[in-house]
């Protein structure tokens, strides 16, 4: 009984196509990917940047519209159909920072917004520094004591 | 060659992602910490600063960037301060993208509300 009611649970369950996700998520981080090294050549020409400004203002650039369109409610529709094509760039890290202040706004401006707002980015800070620290401290004692 | 570069890294590093995120429990959160602390590895002996000059912006858009902005600006001002750079230097590069994204996300919660 048991198991002939798993066995109709499984051919109804709802497959999800993880082949799709794969191939949508390549195509959207790759034209992500894209779209930004565009962007830096049209700042480095047109507003005669160097090239490192011009990547300072084309990360900039990508945070403001993520947090924008996050704002506006349809980036989480992208994010929805896009998923890691969107959640690994930068603009996944906007995007957090501005869902969780928005989603928090009316529980006001001190514990509702200021203290939410790292709630998911927060945990990339922490573990990057973390890391970061642990590796730099390998790189440099490597370079002092070899 | 620097555009295919930039849409094979930024697209590569996002399938591997995806593939994670759906055959395995991990949440995104999960993945988006993980792939940092491999970001802050791969630039321990200059491998990520292979693929940024390779692919230029498709490989500072990734999260894995982060990961590496931290540590590049820890070991830049190590060099200069000695030990104690690694803690000056540590949010040296990473500084622009956090306070952009502290701003903007300050801005546009002042002005819209949440949509459901």
């Amino acid at each position: 009984m048991n198991k002939k009611y798993e066995e109709i649970v499984f051919l109804h369950k709802p497959k999800e196509n993880k082949l799709k996700y794969a191939i949508v998520a390549f195509l959207v981080g790759g034209l992500v990917g894209l779209l930004g090294e565009v962007l830096i050549r049209i700042y480095v020409s047109c507003f005669d940047l160097s090239r490192n400004d011009a990547s300072l203002y084309m990360i900039i650039t990508f945070i403001f519209m993520a947090s924008l369109f996050t704002a506006l409610g349809f980036f989480d529709k992208l994010v929805v159909k896009a998923k890691a094509g969107l959640l690994i760039p930068i603009t996944g890290f906007a995007h957090s920072m501005t869902s969780a202040a928005l989603d928090y706004k009316n529980e006001g401006p001190i514990f509702g917004i200021g203290s939410n707002v790292f709630k998911l980015a927060g945990s990339v800070i922490f573990y990057g520094v973390v890391s970061a620290w642990i590796f730099g401290m390998i790189r440099y004692l490597w370079e002092v004591l070899v | 060659m620097y555009f295919i570069n930039s849409f094979l890294f930024c697209g590569i590093v996002c399938l591997i992602a995806e593939l994670i995120l759906d055959n395995t429990k991990l949440t995104p959160g999960h993945i988006t910490s993980i792939f940092v602390c491999i970001g802050a590895f791969l630039d321990v002996f200059g491998i990520y600063d292979f693929f940024i000059a390779k692919c230029g912006g498709g490989a500072l858009l990734p999260i894995t960037s982060f990961g590496h902005s931290l540590i590049h600006g820890a070991l830049q001002a190590a060099e200069v301060n000695g030990f104690i750079g690694l803690l000056i230097g540590m949010f040296d590069l990473t500084a622009t993208g956090i306070t952009a994204a502290i701003i903007f996300t300050f801005v546009f919660t002042l002005i819209f509300k949440a949509k459901d």
